[in-house]
């Protein structure tokens, strides 16, 4: 069995570059225009999903008001943004963008090791959006059943969407998973056998670890959303029963008869846990790099944090019934699901030490991207701790369904990885543009956003725990709603308006500075790890001209006490790391 | 950072392993495409076993009572009922098209490129009669009236999962029929040989046919033992 690792291959002899305009930017092959193109087309829906939540925040903030949403549209607009978020949005720019990107830049390799399906997985990812959208102008619109798409309700009648927007929703989220699965493939397989000389597994940046674990846990879990989109779109078009009781629907008993919603409630959760992982791992991973470049500092704990990534990720599995504990399942389940969820936040909460003591000491700059990062730590933690509120089955119960669980995982898992998304993409905009962006207008940018979370989802957590229900078109005169609360959701309302507004400033600074950014150089932020060692920036089809690199250190070479720079790339070997004067930094 | 001091203290062997798995280039010494084929397949066992799980979770659920299965599955044959008759047929052929392409495997590693060839046609041709005994049995079972909403023997979920799954791990086999043609055709037309004459492909094509193989030994005991 004689083969070369794809590391001592002579890539010369098969590389061709593209030469049309078709072959480089549409059907292109190479790894970094994949990402842009995931990125791009996930800016744009995730931008929808946005327009989505400031039309549902009018609603309940002014009920009534705005004649153009009615309690159809609202809760169908509430549906396609939490998905589109999720899955579209989060799952698809972290994986499919960022994953991409750095994947192959920052393990050393040429590119992804099937580059065909690379391509194949953004188109026929491109191909779930569309059908996604398109869910809105058949006839009935989009599904309104919540993104969790419960049955029996969300294929009931009575629920907007049940003619053709589940089936077109459930068909997308399928086609979604083929095109993850196509991706998620060559994200570990490249991870796993392409890496570079010298670039062992415990040498990888974060960011890697972290896409890759993250994929790891896609391929594991999404298996349990398609199957139940199948059995979903069963029960729907052929009539099965394998979600659905017998019930009686406006007096009149259903042919449906013996199925079980609480399994379509295990399968989501299966899938829906480790999808929020899915989201975080990569969060978390980026948020290190960029954390330990601009503190120049090496990451506090690396080897701590690597096994974290895939503590978290193996814990993952076996928490998802926390989402269920007002389900009426056996009640033995919430003690063994308690346990779990409470054991995952040890990690978790390692992680967040961990980040913080990189920052201690530091050589801090501010920049934007660090902003973002710093951001992350304090929306995160601030999740994170509603969580373990939320793991305990007791304090869940009467918790559970309200808007205390929306604060929660709003910090958790929209605004933190979202924090990261815009300090990772301002952070790598010079590597894949060459340019760099407004520092003044991202630092609005940063402000506007992460104090405008605050005072959208702060509010949040007090009305939840009044008990204002989550998914309610209109709250009406009921007595637990003090004045207060009203008052609170009108705030909410004109925080997420400006949020909304604000993002503004990223989209023309990201397209602004396309032309007029200064030149930046190809490694502005004198960092350590591949990605800013290749020869041309933005790099070119190969990535690494001639020959590949090879790798002599871990990512984290900053400030070593006695050595001329404060950091030193990946690619230096031990003796020719210029020595001299120390750089001020105490260890 | 040094990667052997902080091995210090473990067993030689377990040094072995970290080192394996940990060193430069790739953490498994096989061509990427084994490898890629394996994590895929793992993935598919999540399928897989989520559709079981389903199922026995639906069956528990389930208000009817669930059909005998050696009743529904019955064949009968000059006049006498033999149970299960068909389904034995069924799972012979398919454990001895894994056999086939064992064989076809091994060939392919001695560059016998007919043998190889050959014997993935006849590998493909026993899950082509394995689809084709499936489409018998459904139609069977249709024209007695049992359909994925309805069955005359009983919970109408039995129809459901068991048209559901064995429909799943029936198209399974037909791509992976497909699958084993394409790549028989070009070890026939030399494909192979331009390009350095490596036929890891084979045991690639192999690694997914024994797997839809082995799944069909759990559906086999879950629908038709059970
Ligand atoms: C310290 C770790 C965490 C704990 C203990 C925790 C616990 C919980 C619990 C118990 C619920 C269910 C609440 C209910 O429905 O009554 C929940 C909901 C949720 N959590 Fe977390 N969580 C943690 C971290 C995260 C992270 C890191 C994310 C995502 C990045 C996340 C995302 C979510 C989401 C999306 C939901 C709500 C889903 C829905 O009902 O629509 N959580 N969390
Ligand atoms: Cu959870």
């Amino acid at each position: 069995m004689a083969y070369v690792s794809i590391a001592d291959r002579d890539h010369e002899a098969e590389h061709h570059d593209p030469d049309t305009f078709i072959t480089k930017y549409v059907w292109s092959q190479d790894h970094k225009v994949i990402a842009i193109q995931y990125g791009v087309i996930a800016i744009l829906i995730g931008l929808v999903g946005m327009l989505l939540s400031s039309a549902f925040r009018l609603q309940l903030g002014f009920p009534d008001v705005f004649s153009f949403i009615n309690p159809e549209n609202y809760y169908q607009f509430v549906t396609i943004h939490g998905m589109i978020m999720v899955i579209y949005l989060l799952t698809a720019l972290f994986l499919g963008g960022f994953g991409n990107y750095l994947i192959p830049l920052q393990l050393g390799a040429r590119d992804m090791v099937f580059p065909f399906m690379n391509m194949l997985s953004v188109w026929v990812y491109a191909l779930s959006v569309i059908i996604l959208v398109a869910s809105f102008f058949v006839p009935g619109g989009a599904t309104g059943a919540g993104w969790t798409l419960y049955p029996p309700h969300a294929i009931s009648p009575g629920t907007p969407g049940t003619d053709w927007g589940i089936v077109l929703m459930l068909l997308s989220l399928g086609v979604f998973i083929v095109a993850f699965t196509m991706g998620g493939l060559n994200y570990v397989t490249t991870v796993l056998q392409a890496r570079c000389k010298g670039m062992t597994l415990m040498r990888m940046p974060l960011s890697v670890w972290g896409i890759f674990m993250a994929t790891i846990l896609g391929l594991l879990a999404f298996p349990a959303l398609l199957v139940s989109a199948i059995m979903m779109l069963f029960d729907k078009l052929l009539g099965t029963s394998f979600f659905m009781p017998a019930m009686i629907q406006a007096g009149v008993a259903t042919d449906t008869v013996g199925g079980s919603p609480v399994l379509f409630q295990h399968l989501f959760w299966f899938f829906g846990h480790p999808e929020v992982y899915i989201v975080a791992l990569p969060a978390f991973g980026l948020v290190s790099d960029l954390l330990s470049t601009h503190a120049r500092k090496n990451i506090f704990g690396y080897r701590m944090m690597v096994w974290a990534i895939i503590a978290i990720g193996g814990l993952s599995f076996i928490v998802w019934a926390h989402h269920m504990y007002v389900s009426g399942m056996n009640p033995y389940f919430g003690f063994f699901f308690a346990t779990t969820t409470l054991i995952i936040a040890v990690p978790t909460a390692l992680k967040v030490y961990n980040w913080v003591l990189t920052l201690w000491q530091g050589n801090i700059h501010l920049r934007v991207p660090m902003l973002f990062a710093i951001g992350f730590i304090f929306t995160f933690t601030h999740g994170g701790l509603t969580g373990l509120f939320l793991g305990n089955v007791t304090i869940d119960l009467p918790l559970s369904d309200t808007y205390f669980v929306v604060a929660h995982f709003h910090m958790v898992m929209g605004v933190s990885p979202v924090l990261v998304v815009f300090g990772a993409i301002y952070h790598w905009y010079p590597k894949m543009t060459g340019r760099m962006y407004n520092e003044t207008l991202g630092k609005w940018h940063f402000w506007l956003t992460f104090l405008g979370t605050y005072s959208l989802y702060l509010p949040m957590h007090y009305i939840g725990f009044l008990g204002v229900p989550r998914r309610y078109f209109a709250m009406g005169n009921t007595d637990f709603m003090p004045d207060s609360a009203i008052t609170l959701n009108a705030s909410m309302t004109i925080s997420a308006l400006i949020i909304a507004a604000t993002q503004t400033l990223f989209i023309y600074n990201m397209i602004v500075s396309l032309k007029k950014g200064e030149k930046s150089g190809g490694n502005p932020w004198k960092s350590t790890s591949l990605e800013w060692q290749t020869p041309d920036t933005p790099p070119k089809h190969g990535n690494w001209g001639h020959s590949l690199p090879e790798v002599h250190r871990w990512a984290y070479d900053y400030s070593v006490p006695g050595q001329a720079e404060d950091f030193t790339p990946q690619t230096v070997p031990e003796s020719e790391v210029p020595v001299g004067r120390d750089h001020g930094t105490e260890h | 950072m040094s990667d052997a001091a902080t091995m210090d203290g473990l067993p030689d062997g377990a040094k072995g392993v970290v080192t394996d798995y940990s060193a430069d280039k790739q953490a498994f010494h096989v061509p990427w495409g084994k490898a890629m084929m394996w994590i895929f397949l793992l993935s598919d066992t999540f399928i897989f076993s989520c559709f079981l799980v389903g199922y026995m979770h639906v069956r528990m659920a389930a208000t009817d009572p669930w059909p005998n299965p050696s009743e529904v599955f019955g064949l009968s044959l000059f006049g006498t009922d033999v149970p299960l008759l068909l389904i034995a047929i069924m799972t012979f052929v398919l454990i001895t098209s894994s056999g086939t392409m064992a064989l076809a495997v091994n060939m392919g590693y001695r560059k016998n490129r007919k043998a190889t060839f050959w014997l993935m046609v006849v590998t493909a041709v026993l899950g082509a009669t394995f689809v084709g005994m499936q489409a018998f049995e459904w139609t069977k079972l249709i024209m007695e009236g049992v359909r994925p909403w309805q069955n005359p023997f009983g919970s109408a979920q039995f129809g459901s999962s068991f048209f559901m799954i064995t429909g799943f791990h029936g198209m399974h086999v037909t791509a992976g029929v497909i699958y084993l043609l394409v790549v028989a055709n070009r070890v026939r037309n030399g494909f192979y040989e331009k390009r350095g004459g490596n036929y890891e492909i084979v045991e690639i094509t192999g690694l997914y046919w024994h797997f839809v193989d082995l799944v069909w030994v759990f559906i086999f005991a879950f629908f038709y033992l059970w």
